[in-house]
């Protein structure tokens, strides 16, 4: 008896979810079903493929062909899987430390090659599953398990790293901002090339405890507060930006080939098609 | 005619987050021994906030049959 | 298109063309001395029979790929040597407990780390069967020619689509780079496994076995059954579970299924090991030695020279070796002759139980056992 969107989309005798109290990473699993569905998918048709950690956890919940890989690699299976069938529609969720940190190799060469991945980082800002150990998105300064003293690392920002190594679309949301975390992941699976979208998760039971960032609510309105659309900041004066992180579509780039369709091109020639 | 909505809960998923109390416009919600509580339905004006943001699809607007 | 039947090939070219005979049609790699011919075959081969080779950042993206494009439906591939072996064993144990279909081929060179990357060995003989952690299924292969490496891979594919496993040809710089007058059996005089696509689990127990079998069958991401892969202990139904019991069926089965078939997967060459005097045990590139001293022996009127190869390495074909110790009375000892420092040595010892005496001959200085070599070891322990 869950709403038709659920029943729909997710499995729903695998529910509840294992994800704590107020993890952000059930509304953005809810933003993805809703992305998938608005899209008018052929649901035999869509792969979701995973890593290891909370947020890879969301495959074994979405109603769809599941892959739920090994640490750091879903980017590597997925190029596998959209290589071996290009008709299937290959959407990858990760986490900020499965996809930057373990997986990082694998995440610049698939923005490097624009295969057309939609590839969903749920960042929690912290290694979740392991008990709340500093990840490479944990702010500088901030604290983890192994962070006592406070994190001497430098936050990556993802959008951007996946925008140099050449994704052709990148974004970010927040799992406050819904509506519009929907719409860009629908943009998002639409664009044929790799696109990347930030999910910016709250982990109110090991990030938010650990630096006093409050309970879920307190984190959701600090992302009301601090984020602000990308096309709304390009019309605003720098001062205005200040600590401000950016959301929604960051850059899109629709010059590249994709990489199935020059592989294709490349049977052709040798008349492998044949 | 426009379609009727109706606000649906099912405690047995709730987490008592509290994120859906918080994000509702109108008061319409609360938590009660850690489960949601519909507590001033005639508030709601049925945006749908609470279900967008609920982690474990718990509240949902449901279409009158 | 007229192909001419015998080639001349060396042995890494000969594994894609056997590959691509059994229906291989996807590749992912990365380069690596002395396997990297495999890979650039694959490359120009591939699509041309409308398959896809892709070059991965790294060994681990090989192997991951390859996998994923196996999940897709494709027979799939990946090639490697001892460095990038090492690497690819985590997702070794995920084909395995997962189930997915692949080859892997490594093609041995010596010592740790970087080792000696253009001299032969054997020395990942155990970590072909032990490398990735945990109990787990897995066949291994190893040829002796370049025959072998067409119509043993061939026979890898067979294996890794008819039980679900990781199947790995272990090969050796020897016979990787040798080259030698290869047979292109065509794949319709060729038995061929090929997985059944048309299974429909309506969501649910994509890991149910039917009764008398061991292996679920398998039907493609892409044909309608929403069915879940994960690398965790799993339920028949595919999703995550933390049953005790559950466990040690899945674990059970999943072992079973290799070891209570090994009839159908162990292969093995005795020659002249019914009457022999001293029976030497070789597998790979290190057989072509013995070979030679066999032949040798015979024109000086030397002992009675046996040799016992396994093909199939893992499961070791062990019922055989058994029943000639039982049967040949002339037997003195066993020398088993390997490029490593005593791996294989191990397993004949446990099976031979101290009948007759097992010794070891090996080498681990990057250069090739000679047949004069494996003589001399003979005579010395007569």
């Amino acid at each position: 008896m869950p709403s038709k969107l659920i029943e729909k989309t997710l499995r729903v005798n695998r529910l509840p979810h294992i994800w704590c109290p107020g993890c952000g990473h059930g509304i953005l699993m809810r933003d993805v079903a809703q992305a998938i569905d608005n899209c008018g998918l052929d649901p035999d048709k869509v792969v979701i493929v995973s890593g290891i950690g909370c947020s890879s956890r969301a495959a074994g919940y979405m109603n769809y062909n599941t892959l739920h890989t090994t640490h750091g690699r879903a980017l590597a299976f997925a190029t596998g899987v959209k290589m071996a069938n290009p008709d299937l529609t290959v959407i990858c969720i990760t986490g900020d430390g499965d996809c930057t940190a373990i997986g990082g190799n694998h995440l610049i060469h698939a923005c490097r090659r624009n295969i057309d991945i939609t590839s969903i980082v749920f960042n929690n800002n912290i290694y979740g599953m392991t008990g709340g150990q500093y990840s490479p998105t944990t702010p500088h300064g901030e604290k983890g398990t192994t962070a006592p003293y406070g994190n001497i690392d430098y936050n990556f920002d993802i959008p951007k790293l996946a925008e140099a190594a050449g994704a052709t679309f990148t974004g970010r949301c927040t799992a406050y901002h819904a509506p519009q975390a929907i719409k860009l992941i629908e943009d998002a699976i639409k664009h044929h090339g790799f696109s990347l979208i930030e999910g910016m998760s709250v982990c109110p039971t090991y990030y938010g405890r650990k630096n006093k960032k409050g309970d879920s609510v307190a984190m959701m309105n600090w992302q009301k507060d601090t984020c602000i659309d990308a096309k709304v900041a390009s019309k605003l004066p720098p001062e205005k930006l200040e600590g401000k992180i950016l959301i929604g579509e960051l850059s899109r780039d629709e010059s590249k080939e994709e990489y199935t369709d020059m592989y294709m091109k490349i049977i052709e020639k040798c008349g492998g098609n044949k | 005619m426009a379609v009727k909505k109706n606000l649906v809960t099912n405690p047995k998923w709730c987490k008592g987050c509290g994120i859906c109390v918080a994000f509702c416009p109108k008061d319409v919600l609360a938590i009660k021994k850690e489960k949601i509580v519909i507590e001033n339905p005639d508030n709601c004006i049925k945006c749908g906030l609470c279900e967008l943001r609920c982690p474990d699809y718990a509240i949902w607007l449901e279409e009158e049959e | 298109m007229s192909e001419k039947r015998f080639k001349l090939l060396q042995g890494n070219e000969a594994v894609v063309e056997g590959a691509i005979a059994a229906g291989m049609r996807f590749y992912a790699g990365y380069p690596i001395t002395p396997s990297t011919e495999i890979a650039e075959r694959s490359a120009l081969r591939l699509p041309q029979v409308g398959g896809k080779f892709v070059q991965m950042e790294d060994e681990i993206g090989g192997i991951a790929a390859a996998l994923g494009a196996s999940v897709a439906g494709l027979k799939s591939m990946t090639a490697t040597s001892g460095p990038g072996f090492s690497l690819k064993q985590e997702n070794i144990g995920y084909a395995a407990i997962a189930e997915i279909p692949i080859v892997i081929v490594d093609v041995q060179r010596e010592g740790p780390s970087t080792g000696l990357p253009t001299s032969p060995s054997q020395g990942d003989l155990m970590q072909s069967k032990w490398g990735t952690h945990g109990d787990h299924p897995v066949i291994v292969i190893s040829p002796s020619s370049v025959q072998e490496c067409y119509s043993e891979t061939v026979r890898a594919f067979n294996m890794a689509e008819r039980f679900r496993v990781p199947v790995i040809f272990l090969m050796d710089e020897i016979i990787g780079h040798l080259r030698e007058g290869c047979e292109m059996i065509p794949p319709e005089e060729l038995t061929i496994s090929n997985r059944r696509i048309d299974r429909k689990f309506n969501g649910t127990m994509a890991y149910a076995v039917q009764e008398g079998n061991y292996v679920p069958e398998f039907a493609p991401f892409g044909k309608g059954d929403h069915f879940n892969v994960t690398g965790l202990f799993h339920d028949l139904d595919g999703f995550p579970t933390n049953d005790n019991q559950k466990t040690d069926s899945q674990e059970r089965r999943l072992l079973d299924k290799i070891t209570k078939r090994r009839d159908r997967i162990q292969k093995w060459e005795e020659v002249e090991c019914e009457d022999c005097e001293t029976m030497i045990v070789c597998f790979g590139g290190t057989a072509r030695a013995v070979q030679g001293a066999m032949d040798e022996a015979k024109k000086q009127d030397f002992f009675k020279i046996g040799m016992f190869r396994p093909i199939t390495v893992w499961p070791f074909p062990e019922e055989a070796l058994n029943k000639i110790i039982r049967q040949n009375k002339h037997l003195r000892q066993i020398i088993v002759a390997e490029h490593n420092d005593g791996q294989m040595v191990l397993e004949v010892q446990r099976i031979v139980e101290g009948r007759v005496p097992v010794i070891h001959l090996g080498k681990i200085d990057g250069t090739t056992i000679t047949p004069e070599e494996v003589l001399k070891k003979i005579e010395e322990e007569y």
